[in-house]
């Protein structure tokens, strides 16, 4: 008896992938030959089907962009493909100016997004009284909740006559412009993960830091931030991911005129990325024409991109807990 | 003390910046809701749009989105819960298993507009379904998927293991423990997380452009090969596309949209309160 509970406890509480179900496969399969019915049988089926449904689906997006947009490479001349100039009307398919949009506008959003994300993750977990995060926390995820349409729309109507009087600029559609919408529309992935490794981190951590005479900031800053130092960086990597694959927002705030940054004036010029791209264009080209497939080869470039990113994200996560087991065992 | 005041300045600081973050969000649904609020009445909600749109109601629009998360739910529910189902009580720490939580990590990364040019590869084109209320309910399910997949498993897995030897211990099977034991535990976390993938997907715009959306229809659609209007496609073609459009009647579509969405975020969070208070474990 004592020690079914012993293992009820342990492994309730361990977050290990599969362990709920390891554990009692043994009683499971003894159970199996007297009541397994038809239908429980199809049932089971049913759910081992689904269970491998997101791999075949993400095969299956790969597949289809793979399909229409690779042809993009062999009906245009590589030359125009990473010429600067995109003017598809007359053939000039320059996918580098859109891949430069997308990054200027990312890194740009990525730098405002990292430390403000943090800041108010660390207020958050840290300093907010309880009151306080009870009614912050429903907030944050109210942000992510608001459709990007909305924010788009109101980036165009408010946020971009607002930018073009206060820098005195001919245009507030603006690369700037699109940074700080997505700066803004980052932080709810970010502040929501940093959050999550800023409590992960054990008070003892925190107790030995304040036993030592250190400040509460200082432990903050010296001992807490550094523990979760990888979790901060899968943070960024969702936020990035989070920024490049933003669309309707970008689109409507950013002016979407198609040139190549050259150097930090740029950044208050119009800007065009491969999402608004995409949305822009696919409903207008003919099926099966160069344009067609070269838009899906931007959407395999965006696919392949977020999908590093992510990688690199969930690598991180895996060696972290990796990590955790080993030093725990 | 100096190590006092840098104390005393970087939370200062800190404050500064979560209040930075806080403030936009208060500003833009006040806003929405201060401009919008005028355009709204019994006609704006129930009639269809008049004068090139700049006139009359939302009604096939409002139509639309709920047609469109209802078939978002009808493809991403049975497939998701499945799915999460698998890993909790099935998945053993194999590499199968892997693949599966890094394909999910990646699905919930793809880029909304990715997801519509796969919509209109796979279901509009390839399976010649046409621009219809059925391409764009798969192509929104399938990004609704990962969300639905990774909170209903985080509500399983919170099922104590207890519950389980239980239910083995008095002879049940596998399939038995999960149907009576840990789903009906389980299940409103469950529902939060549906609500929540369901919210993502009613204000998605980039899925449904190429996959369902129409600039204006006459008539509400009869069958789900039929296209739609949508909401957020609607305040997208009327803030961008329209010219002369009457300023209210964007800010009652954004308000529109803003309360359909966050009532369901609202309704998502009730849900989550009240059955923790109420959890006996």
């Amino acid at each position: 008896m004592t020690k079914t509970q012993d293992t009820s406890a342990s492994s309730s509480s361990d977050p290990k992938s599969g362990a709920a179900a390891e554990a009692l496969t043994p009683i499971y399969e003894m159970h199996r030959s007297q009541a397994s019915s038809l239908l429980e049988v199809v049932i089971e089926r049913a759910i081992q089907t689904s269970g491998i449904s997101a791999v075949v689906l993400v095969a299956l997006i790969f597949l289809f962009l793979i399909k229409e947009g690779v042809p993009a490479f062999f009906e245009i001349p590589l030359s125009s493909l990473f010429a600067a100039r995109w003017y598809p009307i007359e053939d000039y398919f320059g996918l580098i100016s859109l891949v430069a949009g997308s990054l200027l506008v990312t890194v740009g959003a990525a730098a405002m997004s990292l430390p403000l994300g943090l800041a108010t993750a660390v207020f958050i977990a840290e300093i907010a009284p309880s009151w306080a995060r009870d009614f912050l926390k429903p907030f944050v995820e109210v942000l992510a909740g608001i459709p990007s349409v909305v924010i788009g729309f109101m980036g165009m109507l408010v946020l971009a006559p607002f930018v073009r009087t206060a820098l005195d600029i001919p245009t507030g559609l603006t690369a700037f412009t699109g940074m700080l919408v997505l700066a803004w529309m980052a932080l709810p992935t970010i502040v929501s993960v940093v959050e999550d490794v800023l409590d992960s981190v054990p008070k003892t951590y925190r107790d030995a830091g304040l036993a030592l005479g250190l400040t509460r900031w200082q432990t903050i800053w010296r001992i807490v931030i550094p523990a979760g130092r990888t979790g901060i960086l899968t943070a960024l990597m969702l936020g990035i991911g989070r920024a490049i694959g933003e669309t309707m927002t970008v689109m409507m705030v950013t002016g979407n005129a198609a040139r190549i940054p050259t150097g930090l004036a740029d950044i208050f010029m119009p800007v065009r990325t491969m999402t608004a791209t995409i949305a822009a264009e696919m409903g207008e080209v003919a099926q099966g024409s160069a344009h067609y497939h070269v838009l899906f080869a931007v959407g395999l470039v965006l696919f392949l991109i977020t999908f590093l990113v992510n990688l690199m994200a969930a690598v991180v996560v895996f060696r972290q807990t990796k990590r955790a087991e080993r030093l725990l065992s | 003390m100096s190590r006092q005041i840098a104390q005393r300045i970087a939370f200062a600081l800190i404050t500064a910046a979560a209040i930075f973050v806080i403030i936009p969000i208060f500003f833009i649904v006040g806003y929405i809701v201060f401009q919008g609020l005028g355009a709204i009445n019994w006609e704006f909600l129930s009639a269809f749009p008049r004068d090139g749109m700049k006139a009359g109601g939302l009604l096939p629009a409002i139509v639309g989105t709920l047609l469109l998360t209802a078939g978002t739910a009808i493809v991403a529910v049975p497939l998701g819960v499945g799915a999460a189902i698998y890993l909790s009580e099935y998945a053993k720490d194999t590499t199968t298993t892997r693949a599966i939580r890094i394909a999910i990590v990646n699905l919930a990364g793809i880029p909304s507009v990715v997801y519509g040019l796969f919509g209109l590869g796979l279901f509009v084109i390839f399976l010649n379904f046409g621009t219809s209320i059925l391409a764009g309910s798969l192509t929104l399910g399938i990004m609704t998927l990962p969300i639905i997949i990774s909170t209903a498993e985080e509500a399983l897995r919170a099922v104590p293991q207890s519950f389980r030897l239980v239910s083995t211990s008095l002879g049940g099977t596998r399939w038995q423990t999960i149907y009576r034991v840990v789903l009906p535990q389980a299940l409103p976390g469950i529902i939060t997380g549906v609500i929540l993938g369901l919210e993502r997907a009613a204000g998605e715009t980039a899925p449904i452009l190429f996959t369902v959306a129409a600039f204006f229809l006459p008539q509400l659609p009869t069958s789900i090969l039929d296209q739609t209007m949508a909401l957020p496609y609607h305040l997208f073609v009327i803030s961008t596309q329209v010219p002369g459009m009457p300023l209210s009647i964007q800010y009652g579509t954004a308000l529109v949209l803003l309360v359909f969405v966050l009532s369901m975020n609202l309704i998502a969070t009730l849900i989550r309160r009240h059955y923790r208070h109420q959890r006996v474990w």
